[in-house]
Parts: structure tokens; C-alpha cells; sequence
């Protein structure tokens, strides 16, 4: 916590002298909703991991799509319909300069992470899972990260075995290297835990899995709108995220998957566009990435999605990042100095996410009382319920930050926590 | 401040620290399991029947302090009442907190009454309710645990 402090005093300082490369209050001009009042105050959304805002870039792209370009893809020859195809594939080649794939066939649209994480259990997980097979995930998953590999595990009678975490909220690696073997088909993990915010090592994990021959697929809902993620320097072998948790739309994200595991995949969902030929006696499936998007696909969601990480690479996520970990320590130093606060999930490596409890006065209370002061805050198990009873509580009020938070807004929460403690005194 | 103060009452707070009856119930015949899983507040509901009577009530479990204070004052109300008279209760008590009340005064809900202002908070209305959903479970004697959703 040290050179948190310091870097704040800092910042407060007089001096210009390194002229900060984030400028917040421009950032925040760019997003509509924040100049609205909730029950007549400012609103103070620290909401985010959840959802985020959207910027008037991603606004006005959906609009101008559906005013200027709206056709369906990929069928027809007339004028609106190559216009519309060609945004539509230009998202594809965005999205992969973003996670820098190698192909931007490896770019599959899909409704989000956990459509994306589904796609992969139902499709990878059915033609390489057997009976006696294990699949190895953490105790800190989003239930998206769980709930798609039972239901695997359970059709295939193979076994879902969990890494534990620490007290910290950390992964314990070591712990998880003794959980992989001959039998591991898969490993899933989360790269920023939404409870918690703890970053996995992924790297690391990866070599480890990928020297048992399983390959990895990684769940980054929660990563990629805070740090910049490269899928080849990880050499993971699927990642999913959603657009609407970095500023997208919802009903949008994105799978990647390397081009020859997906090329060896069956298709997950029949339909229109996912073919290549049919006949009542055979279909021939499209090439990637078309095989796995049966259907009309959201084709404003990916024009407002590809707003979105235009927007990110705009003001670089590396900035970004940079800026959210100042608010963050900020706001752990400020939080943690509240009587009665305990902390849930205080890993050395954190992104955007500050989880706490007060002793006697339970979430939901903290939620009602701060909403009346305009902060909009997550209460509640955070769809992570093993990781609630790994700290033996049944919820937490969950801070949750985005590009556009400030150090007032983290002063306003402290606040609105001061009135929960003296609503209860 | 005036409607988080309509909410969270004195009484309010003062059962949610102190609830009332907060224990097994050694001679309990009846007994349910109530489970928010929006937000993992769960109680459990403990009854001694005799005939058609309410001789004895309790619970245990762990939640907000609307839902733990609405257990504790449950309790207090329908000990000693019938299971018909119990159930109408709860009737009235779930208009009060959804807002549908009839207006005027409810002179059958008595302490109850400080709930009111739940009916503000309409996200607070499974709360409120949950130990009475969980007595409804208790009374019909349900042996599965009982969810808001």
C-alpha cells in the first residue's frame, strides 16, 4: 500500500512535470450516462464488472448502422448488404488486432463469454471428453466457468476437479499443478475473477497445462477491459470475452480458438450461414469462422462492439490500465481505513474489482443505503457462489471500476459507507 | 435520508441486532427451509402445532437485516394464532410491503406495520417476505427447501 500512497501524494503535488497521459474528465465527457443524477445525485457508477457504460462512439455506431447500412450479411449482392458484410468483417480483423490472433478466421462472434465457453464444452469438450476423463478448473470461477463443464462432466461421467485458492484469492499454483495428469482434457480458468479481481497467472498456467497436453481455455469477461491481452503470448487455446463489459454492447463477445483446434471441431448450432452446401441426404459445413455462427448474427452488436475496441485502442489500454490501478489502490486505501471492513480478495495482482464485507451489517443493506446516495454497487454472491463459501460469507458489496471512475467518486463511496455504519450504529 | 429512514426503522434495527425467538425449537412438529439465491439469504422456520394452533415459533438462519427483523417479528406475531389466522396475516403483511395494501390503517398488522415502508423499495420486497413465505412452507409442511425465485 505504500507506493500506492506515495503515487497518490504524487499526483497531488503541484508539479506538471509528467503531464498524466489519461485525462478522466474528457474520458467522461465521452459517456452520455454519466451526466444523469440518480435520486437527485451525481450518478457514481462502480458497477462495472458487471456492465459497463457505453460511449457515445458505440451509441451513435448502432445508430448509424441501423439509419444507413442495415441489411443482412453475407447473402445478398446488392448495396447495403456488402456494406453491411464488409463492417461486419472489419469488426472480425478488429477484435483480432485486439487479442492479436494470428487469423481473424480464429475470431468467432458469438452472444458472449458464456455463450463462447458453452460453444467449447458442447463442441470441443463432447469429441474429446470420455467417461474417466477430468476437467480441471479453479475455485474462483463465475458459475459460466462451472456449470457448462458439469453439465459435460455429467453427460460424459467425467470428473470436474477444482484448484483451490488462498486466503488472499489467489490461485495456489502448486496445488494445481498436482491436480493436472494424463486424464486432464481441459483446463478452464478465469484470467480476472469477478469476485475477487485477482489476476491468474495465465502464462504459467498454460505451460503447465499444455505440458499434460491440455489445452486451456480462458474466461476474460473480466480481463480485457483493464489490461492488454495478447492470445499468442499466452498461447492460450480458446479466450472468450463480452463486448458489454468493455463498453460494447450486450448480446455480443467474442470466442477465439486456434485455427486448428476449431478447424477440427464439429459445429456447435445448425442454421443458415454455417454451411457450405445441403441436401436432405448431406450438409457440408462452411469454413471457419463461419461454421460456428449459425443464423442471422447480431450484426449492430458487433458494429457497436468493434466501436467499442476501437474506442479502447484509442486512448490504449496500457493507459487505461495504468489509470485504473490508481483509482484502485486509492480506493483500497481508503476503504480498508473504515472500521469494521474486511476485504475479500487482496491477491498482489488485482484488476478493477474491490470486495468487501462489514462486520454486522449485511450487503444488501450497504447496496440500498448507498444506492439512495446515487452509488450503484453490486451486493450479493456475484454468480460465484463457491467462492463465497471458500471465505465462509454469503456475500459481499462488490466496487467495481472502469476507465471513467475517479478518486472523488471512490471519496463519494467512502462516504456513502460512512452513512451505512451510522444508519446502523 | 427520510425514505432510508422509512425503511430501516428503529424497530427494524434494533430486531435485525436482537432477533426474537432466534433458535431451534427442541419440540418443533413443523418445519421449512426459506432460500434467496439472489442474494444467499436463508432461513429456517420452526413450529410447534398443536391442533390448528400456533403454540410455538422460532427460526435460525442468516440474511439482511429487512429479512431478519421481518423473521424475528414474524415470530412475535403469529405465536399463539391459529394457522388460518397466520396465513391471513402474512396476506396482509405481503399486500403492505408490495404496496397493494387497501389504505387507511391495518389495525390486524400492528407492529408489523413499520414494514410500510418496504413498498418504497421494491428490490427489498423479497426481504421482507422471506420468512413468511418460509412459515407458509412450515404451515402446509413442505419438505423442500422453499426459493423466492
Amino acid at each position: 500500500m505504500t507506493t500506492a500512497a506515495k503515487r497518490i501524494d504524487a499526483e497531488h503535488a503541484p508539479s506538471r512535470a509528467t503531464p498524466s497521459r489519461f485525462d478522466v474528465e474528457k474520458v467522461r465527457e465521452d459517456f452520455p450516462i454519466l451526466k444523469h443524477t440518480v435520486r437527485g445525485k451525481p450518478l457514481v457508477y462502480l458497477d462495472n464488472a458487471a456492465t459497463s457504460q457505453k460511449p457515445r462512439a458505440v451509441i451513435d455506431a448502432i445508430t448509424r448502422y441501423y439509419e444507413g447500412t442495415n441489411a443482412n450479411i453475407h447473402r445478398g449482392v446488392h448495396f447495403l448488404s456488402e456494406q453491411a458484410t464488409e463492417e461486419y468483417e472489419d469488426v472480425r480483423r478488429t477484435a483480432q488486432e485486439f487479442l492479436n490472433a494470428a487469423h481473424s478466421h480464429e475470431i468467432i462472434f458469438v452472444r458472449g463469454a458464456t455463450e463462447g465457453i458453452n460453444l467449447v464444452a458442447q463442441s470441443y469438450g463432447r469429441a474429446h471428453v470420455q467417461s474417466g476423463d477430468e476437467i480441471l478448473i479453479t475455485d474462483m470461477e463465475h458459475h459460466s466457468n462451472i456449470v457448462p463443464w458439469q453439465m459435460l462432466c455429467d453427460e460424459r461421467g467425467a470428473k470436474l476437479r477444482v484448484a483451490p485458492i488462498n486466503d488472499a484469492g489467489e490461485l495456489m499454483l502448486e496445488e494445481f499443478e498436482k491436480l493436472l495428469g494424463p486424464r486432464t482434457k481441459l483446463v478452464a480458468i478465469t484470467h480476472v475473477s469477478n469476485a475477487l479481481g485477482t489476476i491468474n497467472p495465465i502464462r504459467r498456467i498454460v505451460e503447465l497445462a499444455h505440458s499434460h497436453h491440455a489445452p486451456v481455455l480462458v474466461d476474460g469477461a473480466q480481463a480485457v477491459p483493464h489490461m492488454k491481452v495478447d492470445v499468442r503470448a499466452l498461447d492460450c487455446d480458446f479466450y472468450v470475452f463480452s463486448g458489454h463489459k468493455i463498453y460494447g454492447p450486450t448480446g455480443i463477445g467474442v470466442l477465439y480458438g486456434k485455427s486448428a483446434l476449431l478447424e477440427a471441431m464439429p459445429p456447435y448450432q445448425g442454421g443458415g450461414d454455417m454451411i457450405a452446401s445441403v441436401t436432405f441426404e448431406k450438409t457440408i459445413y462452411n469454413r471457419l469462422p463461419y461454421k460456428f455462427e449459425a443464423g442471422t448474427p447480431d450484426i449492430a452488436g458487433v458494429i457497436g462492439l468493434g466501436a467499442a475496441l476501437k474506442y479502447v485502442s484509442g486512448l490504449g489500454i496500457e493507459n487505461i490500465g495504468a489509470y485504473e490501478n490508481e483509482v484502485l489502490a486509492y480506493a483500497t486505501q481508503k476503504v480498508s481505513a473504515i472500521p469494521d471492513i474486511r476485504l475479500i480478495g487482496t491477491a498482489k495482482e488485482k484488476a478493477g474489482v474491490l470486495s468487501f464485507v462489514l462486520d454486522a451489517i449485511h450487503p444488501h443493506d450497504i447496496g440500498t443505503i448507498l444506492d439512495q446516495e446515487g452509488i450503484a454497487i453490486r451486493t450479493g454472491h456475484h454468480c460465484s457462489q463457491p467462492v463465497m463459501k471458500r471465505f465462509g460469507i454469503a456475500a459481499t458489496a462488490r466496487a467495481s471500476f472502469a476507465l471513467y471512475n475517479t478518486k472523488a467518486e471512490v471519496d463519494a463511496l467512502v462516504r456513502g459507507i460512512e452513512k451505512v455504519r451510522e444508519v446502523f450504529a | 435520508m427520510s425514505d432510508l429512514r422509512d425503511l430501516y426503522q428503529d424497530v427494524i434495527l434494533e430486531h435485525s441486532k436482537a432477533p426474537r425467538n432466534y433458535h431451534e425449537l427442541a419440540a418443533a412438529n413443523h418445519k421449512a427451509e426459506g432460500f434467496n439465491p439472489l442474494c444467499g439469504d436463508r432461513f429456517t422456520v420452526y413450529l410447534q402445532l398443536e391442533g390448528d394452533t400456533i403454540r410455538d415459533v422460532s427460526f435460525q438462519g442468516s440474511g439482511c437485516a429487512i429479512s431478519k427483523a421481518s423473521a424475528s417479528m414474524m415470530t412475535q406475531s403469529v405465536k399463539g394464532k391459529t394457522m388460518a389466522e397466520a396465513e391471513k396475516l402474512f396476506g396482509r403483511f405481503h399486500d403492505m410491503v408490495t404496496g397493494h395494501a387497501a389504505g387507511g390503517s391495518e389495525p390486524e398488522l400492528g407492529k408489523l406495520a413499520v414494514f410500510s415502508g418496504v413498498s418504497e423499495f421494491p428490490v427489498r420486497v423479497k426481504c421482507a417476505t422471506l420468512a413468511w413465505h418460509t412459515l407458509h412452507a412450515a404451515l402446509e409442511g413442505k419438505q423442500e427447501a422453499i426459493s423466492t425465485e
